[in-house]
């Protein structure tokens, strides 16, 4: 169904479908997250949590200085990441520039990495300041190299003066280009949306638009992926679940550094979408730093010690 | 196929190697621990473990303690200056801190509260009373009862189970801060934390007898309620036995504050923020397991979002961690005693029989201890059991209303007015709510926040006087007027 029955693409229906979610309390959502991070996780539920975590980091190089050198090391240890581990899964995907889509698919594919997506940030990444032709083009270079799934920018201009049909359409139109090519992250900078009133309302216009996944940040802006911000993302997908039966995936990205950070947001997921979500098909970690910390924290609840860094590779 | 998972949290249990518990414990009088008699023992409820014996104060013990007092505040409390009582105070807070983990555990151990609790809310806090009535005691005169308040001599304290810590903080520190000295008996199924402080009170080098401290039960608690050389009396506990020591003390010079029972209503409008209100409503009545006077244990919803919140309740509540108090990830702890158990299951059963329905959240419960999974009545009237009584347990009674003023006229038909709760996105509709609500505490867009510098007490049945701020240091002082 269009839109799954909550709007019809109207401007009028699009407002009175936002005007009809509850608000926010900022106080009371801080100290929920809070209370969620003082869980204690040890022994085996800390041992899946690091593989799990694994299987859901979108390993990322976003920078001006990438080369097909940095994107192809990148991919290397994606496929697996401790070169003196088997046991280590692959990562979820790798997420890098457009124009390094088509590296990354065709090195993935050469290292025996099928499994391991390609995602193209796109729409004029990071700012999505760009003319829709643009952001179209853009999506469509991605797809055409190999992209099997488009981390995509809304609008937040158009979000912050209100013209949430224009955010909306965006995304429509975004997703008619993906089809059944690529699935499509939604990234809404809650950086620069600043209110969780704002991210709940962002999070379900962008599930009705036809958004796979909703994703917090660019990685560019700070704060990021705030554990409240995560937590009210969250609630929007459990909520959505329960209007329209379709699970919507959350993204998390940026800040997220340590393998405590990443145990942090799997406990989220856990208690407040629920244990359905603890896959890598429906939550991602956008992140660089952290697999690096979750592979040490792995070879040290196997040898009991923490190895130097020179353990773990430098890609 | 999809891959079952699950992300089970493995036991994080908190060591319990950092207390030292005693086979058998006396009496802190006049500075020093002295041997009791009469022992009985004192369990965890987790695990019905026997901790330790505790001794039931007789006349002697009791006269012992109130000569001590009295010595210790004619001979040197009420002689020293308020800026050399704050250090004494300083001392305690910055000492209870240091072995804040300790406490903790044995809050925990001697409670049945989970230690997420008792380490990050009981202790904290507890120290908190003690900072801030440290920088009261040399600023008296500011107080607002004239230029020289004096202190009443000496106070005779009772407190209750529930928090026993934290309970004995409100109680003391404002008295010593106003220049008291106090005899102070914990409940009888959670004397441990009280007597651990007794020991910071030697630590931090107390002046002998300020703070005395006998263990027992309500024979206890009787002969200090009608000892005539107590001048002023402060029980926290149920409205049966307040109502006892009002009548006890009514022909009497003694002052008396208490802070009683209560049946709050947590009321949700139609415009609230959804989760945090159903956040809000969990932590209202299974904090603590619900064994708390303020808590949230009258839900009252709009009838438009009834079928919503209840919904989100209950998927909310299927999280609720009970067991174990002492592994971190506990939310819901043991039911302090089988005595306490039994009249929780009872009224329960009232509100079966009185035909509300009733969900309890799907959770183990262990074998051994005293334990009730969270639980909510759905169906509940105000002409039910439940609804009007404190049942003092996880269970919660949820009625409806249809109109702001159908709300607040629920709320307040009831004996008690300790506290309330509102929640509403409209800051209009809170401030009219809170004005109508006849209680003493009103939380907004929140529930269950305590802080020293806040009065607690409240309305009819629910009590006299109030505690913390300036109007509890008030009731541990005499103002010139009263002379």
């Amino acid at each position: 169904m269009i839109f799954y029955g909550l709007v019809d693409g109207s401007d009028a229906s699009l407002k009175k479908y936002l005007a009809s979610l509850s608000g926010v309390d900022q106080v009371g959502a801080d100290a929920r997250a809070a209370m969620l991070a003082t869980r204690s996780i040890k022994a085996a539920s800390k041992r899946w949590a690091i593989d799990t975590a694994i299987t859901m980091v979108d390993l990322t190089t976003l920078e001006g200085a990438d080369t097909s050198g940095k994107v192809k090391a990148l991919c290397t240890k994606a496929v697996r990441p401790d070169p003196t581990d088997s046991t280590v899964p692959s990562v979820g995907a790798v997420c890098v520039y457009n124009d390094m889509v088509g590296i990354a698919r065709t090195h993935l594919d050469l290292i025996g990495g099928q499994h391991v997506g390609v995602a193209a940030v796109s729409t004029a990444f990071p700012s999505g300041r760009a003319s829709m032709a643009v952001k179209l083009q853009d999506t469509q270079d991605a797809i055409d190299a190999g992209a099997s799934e488009i981390d995509m920018v809304i609008d937040r201009g158009a979000f912050l003066s209100g013209r949430y049909i224009d955010v909306f359409n965006e995304i429509v139109a975004i997703r008619e280009i993906c089809g059944s090519k690529a699935h499509l992250k939604v990234i809404f900078e809650t950086g620069e949306l600043v209110t969780y009133d704002n991210v709940r309302k962002v999070s379900f216009l962008a599930m009705a638009a036809g958004a796979d996944f909703i994703k917090t940040s660019t990685g560019k802006v700070a704060p990021a992926a705030t554990a409240p911000v995560v937590l009210v993302m969250l609630e929007a997908v459990r909520d959505f679940y329960a209007m329209t039966q379709v699970r919507i995936g959350v993204k998390p990205a940026g800040g997220i550094r340590n393998t405590k950070d990443a145990i942090k947001q799997l406990v989220l997921v856990n208690e407040t979408a629920g244990p359905e979500w603890l896959t890598p098909t429906l939550f991602r970690i956008g992140a660089s730093a952290l697999l690096n910390d979750l592979l040490m924290q792995r070879m040290k609840m196997d040898d009991g010690y923490y190895a130097s860094p020179q353990y773990v590779t430098i890609d | 196929m999809e891959e079952k998972l699950s992300f089970e949290y493995a036991p994080a249990p908190e060591s319990r190697a950092v207390v030292s518990i005693k086979p058998k414990y006396g009496h802190f009088i006049a500075g020093k621990f002295v041997a009791g008699s009469k022992h009985f023992p004192t369990i965890n409820p987790a695990t019905e473990e026997v901790l330790s014996q505790i001794s039931c104060a007789g006349k002697a013990e009791v006269d012992a303690a109130v000569k001590a007092a009295r010595k210790a505040y004619t001979t040197t409390w009420s002689k020293m200056s308020g800026k050399e009582r704050g250090k004494y105070l300083f001392r305690i807070a910055r000492i209870m801190q240091e072995r804040a983990r300790e406490f903790a555990v044995l809050e925990t151990l001697d409670n049945g509260k989970p230690i997420r609790e008792s380490r990050d809310v009981d202790v904290p806090l507890a120290a908190a009373h003690f900072f801030y009535h440290a920088g009261w005691a040399d600023k008296l005169e500011y107080a607002g009862l004239g230029t020289t308040p004096k202190a009443h001599g000496v106070a005779g304290q009772i407190i209750p189970w529930n928090f026993p810590l934290l309970m004995l903080a409100w109680k003391v520190a404002p008295a010593l801060a106003a220049g008291n000295t106090v005899v102070l008996k914990p409940a009888e199924t959670t004397s441990l934390t009280a007597l651990l402080f007794a020991e910071v009170c030697q630590q931090a080098e107390l002046p002998a007898g300020v703070v005395n401290i006998v263990t027992g039960d309500g024979t206890t608690g009787a002969l200090i309620v009608n000892h005539p050389g107590i001048d002023k009396i402060a029980f926290t506990g149920s409205t049966e036995v307040g109502k006892i020591i009002a009548r006890a003390v009514a022909p009497t010079h003694k002052s008396v504050t208490l802070e009683l029972g209560g049946k709050a209503a947590n009321i949700v409008f139609d415009d609230a923020a959804i989760d945090e209100a159903v956040e809000g409503i969990v932590n209202g009545i299974f904090f603590n397991q619900g064994h708390v006077c303020c808590a949230g244990s009258r839900l009252l919803l709009q009838e438009s979002i009834e079928e919503e919140v209840l919904e989100k309740l209950k998927v909310r509540m299927a999280k609720i961690r009970v067991g174990d108090p002492m592994d971190k990830n506990t939310d819901v702890g043991a039911i302090n005693s089988k005595e306490q158990l039994l009249k929780i299951a009872e009224l329960s059963a009232s509100g079966d029989s009185e035909g509300a329905q009733r969900w309890s959240a799907p959770c183990d419960l262990p074998s051994k201890g005293f334990w009730f999974a969270p639980t909510i009545f759905t169906g509940v009237t105000q002409a039910h059991r439940i609804a009007r009584e404190e049942i003092f347990g996880p269970v919660l009674s949820v009625l409806t209303f249809r109109t702001p003023q159908e709300a607040i006229d629920k709320a307040n038909n009831t004996p008690f007015g300790l506290s309330a709760g509102v929640w509403s996105e409209k800051g209009s509709k809170v401030l009219w709510a809170s004005q109508q609500l006849r209680a003493g505490v009103i939380w907004a867009n929140t529930f269950n926040k305590f802080d020293p510098t806040s009065p607690f007490g409240g309305y009819k049945e629910s009590g006299w006087g109030r505690e913390g701020g300036r109007h509890g240091l008030s009731a541990y002082l005499k103002g010139v007027s009263h002379e």
